[in-house]
């Protein structure tokens, strides 16, 4: 399933919009392999359009919270002054802000105006929102970590060499956090493809013609109760992506743990 | 023994380091402060080794730590080659570092897991980025073969494939390599096996022969401090005890508390049972709220008032023997009784 994903990168399949004279097609009919949505669209195709996007908005979002907020969570874990304690006192306060509401609220703000010309396409907004809400998370599973791993000793043996702050961090701690963080941040992927769905059932995702997993579940809504499937195949989609994403996280702990624990 | 005094410190001008009243103290929350280690005075000369011993908690890493600034002590001087560690900014600190280096006592902690024993090795090098990048590898293997591994194996490596006595070697080789004039070895072998410790300590002799090394060696083995130091220094909660040559100070202890160390060495003899030995009794007494006085007295059978109140100052009893105590034990003197006497603190 993941895997396919990914292919669709490259074999391109029938264009994402394609609205035919065939309603609500179920599975295997009409020549096509999953049926045809309410619009007649090729569900197929757009499983595989519509979970690429979302995984774009999953990845990106993260990488946003990865780069941000990783980079203050080790400062938040290595400077133990008021610079620490204001850094960690802020992702506490992001934290408790419900996620949801927060990505709503974001989106809300971020794309202003409908009436204007629109400054941002939706899948920019989306993984600006997601990955401001990812920001904290990531943040203080680093900081943990840096708090640990800053008290080990070879950190003060490369202080009694002279290495300066940048040095200690990004050499001699950094190396040693990334793992834990790589393992977050594929959990947060799912998440994130998650929070894209959730935020779609509220109408704050892509902008129709696009589909995003989150955006199919929403118009399948309508016609649950004839069409079944038009709803829960991306349901099913985004199960396999996150729990294939998990299954990553578990395989990527593994690799990197044994390398440190050996003695 | 909670002593204070510089009557067994040398002429300054003669010192490669001298430390001055320090004083590292820690504060906990509630208002609580811990005195780690309180108006010690220490000196040593360009290649000596001074041997630092006393129990767990005593404050001889803490004083180790101090004087490499890691951290800076509370109060104090430390001073390096004439000048006061203590009042260097920054900057200046950083290019003082490599000429006093940190051997730790945990070989496995000491080393980052996640970087090439080339790396690690060379980091003192790198990060003054001293000779070309061809001068620094034929240094690190040169440093490599030095204390014993073979830089064609080892370099490319990470300490987790590595043994605790390697680890320590792969220690000595990054401490060495940027030539520092002192070392200060923090229970370098204690975490070793006997077997490997022996090695270790061999290994830090020819180190210090061969670039003239002083040494600072921390320890709470006393047979290994004997063989090693030129002066042992005792400390006991954060002060010092008694300071002297190690021949003299293990044949002839002046301080009821170095008697008291000196006999819980254990004797490998079946026939001598552990009872029979003159041990101390009691548990060191918190650092939070030090006793007044003389900080043994809460465990010293010939503890009287005087002792309570007021510190005892380090004089001379010997010829290169000195302690600080009340009443220090006469030549061939043993403390008798074990004594829990304890109007704590």
């Amino acid at each position: 399933m993941f895997t396919s994903v990914f292919a669709s990168v490259l074999p391109i399949k029938n264009p994402d919009v394609q609205s035919t004279d065939t309603p609500l097609l179920a599975p295997g009919q009409g020549g096509l392999l999953l049926g045809a949505d309410g619009n007649g669209r090729d569900m197929l195709s757009r499983l595989i359009w519509g979970a690429r996007v979302s995984l774009e908005v999953g990845f990106a979002s993260v990488a946003v919270g990865f780069l941000i907020g990783g980079l203050l969570g080790l400062f938040a874990g290595y400077y133990r002054n008021w610079i620490g304690k204001l850094l960690a006192g802020l992702f506490d306060i992001l934290l408790a802000i419900p996620a949801l509401v927060l990505v709503l609220a974001l989106v809300a703000v971020l794309k202003g105006d409908p009436s204007q010309d629109e400054a941002l396409p939706g899948v920019v907004i989306l993984i600006i929102a997601i990955g401001l809400v990812s920001i904290p998370l990531l943040a203080r599973i680093t900081r943990a970590q840096t708090l640990a791993w800053s008290q080990r000793e070879f950190v003060l043996a490369a202080k009694a060499q002279g290495a300066g702050s940048g040095r200690i961090l990004f050499r001699e701690i950094l190396p040693n956090v990334l793992p834990a963080m790589g393992y977050i941040a594929l959990l947060g992927i799912g998440i994130a493809i998650v929070a894209e769905g959730a935020a779609a059932l509220f109408g704050a995702s892509v902008n129709p013609p696009q589909a995003t997993l989150g955006v199919m579940i929403d118009a399948g809504r309508g016609d649950m109760e004839d069409a079944p499937f038009v709803m829960f195949l991306p349901i099913v989609v985004i199960f396999f992506t996150v729990m294939s994403l998990n299954f990553l996280g578990d395989v990527v702990r593994n690799r990197f743990d044994v390398r440190e624990s050996a003695l | 023994m909670a002593g204070t005094g510089t009557a067994h410190l040398r002429a300054p001008e003669d010192a490669l380091l001298r430390v001055e009243d320090l004083v590292v103290e820690f504060h906990t929350g509630r208002n609580q402060t811990v005195h780690a280690v309180t108006d010690v005075n220490l000196d040593v000369l360009p290649g000596e080794t001074l041997g630092l011993v006393g129990e767990s908690g005593c404050g001889k890493s803490t004083t180790g730590k101090a004087i490499m600034q890691l951290p800076s002590p509370t109060s104090g001087k430390v001073v390096f080659e004439g000048t006061d560690l203590t009042s260097l900014g920054a900057k200046e600190l950083r290019q003082v570092r490599t000429k006093l280096q940190m051997i730790f006592q945990d070989p496995i902690s000491s080393l980052n897991p996640r970087r090439k024993v080339e790396d690690i090795v060379a980091e003192g090098l790198d990060i003054w980025k001293r000779g070309s990048r061809a001068e620094r590898s034929e240094k690190v293997d040169e440093m490599l073969l030095t204390v014993g591994l073979d830089p064609d194996v080892a370099r490319g490596r990470r300490p987790f494939q590595f043994s605790g006595g390697q680890c320590q070697r792969i220690s000595i080789a990054r401490a060495v390599i940027t030539d520092p004039q002192l070392i200060v070895c923090d229970e370098p072998v204690s975490a070793l096996d006997v077997s490997v410790q022996a090695q270790i300590l061999n290994l830090l002799e020819d180190m210090k022969a061969q670039y003239g090394l002083t040494m600072i060696f921390i320890a709470h083995d006393l047979a290994v401090v004997k063989n090693i130091s030129d002066r042992v220094a005792v400390m006991y909660l954060g002060r010092l005890c008694e300071v002297g040559d190690p021949d003299v100070l293990y044949a002839q202890p002046a301080h009821p508390y170095t008697s008291a160390l000196l006999s819980a060495i254990p004797v490998p003899d079946p026939d001598v049972r552990p009872d029979a030995r003159q041990t101390l009794g009691g548990e060191i007494p918190s650092p939070l709220s030090p006793p007044s006085g003389c900080r043994f007295r809460t465990r010293c059978p010939k503890a009287d008032e005087q002792c309570r109140d007021e510190v005892p100052v380090m004089r001379k009893v010997a010829d290169d023997q000195f302690v600080a105590c009340h009443h220090p034990l006469a030549p061939g003197e043993v403390v008798t009784t074990v004594s829990l006497a304890g109007a704590s603190a």
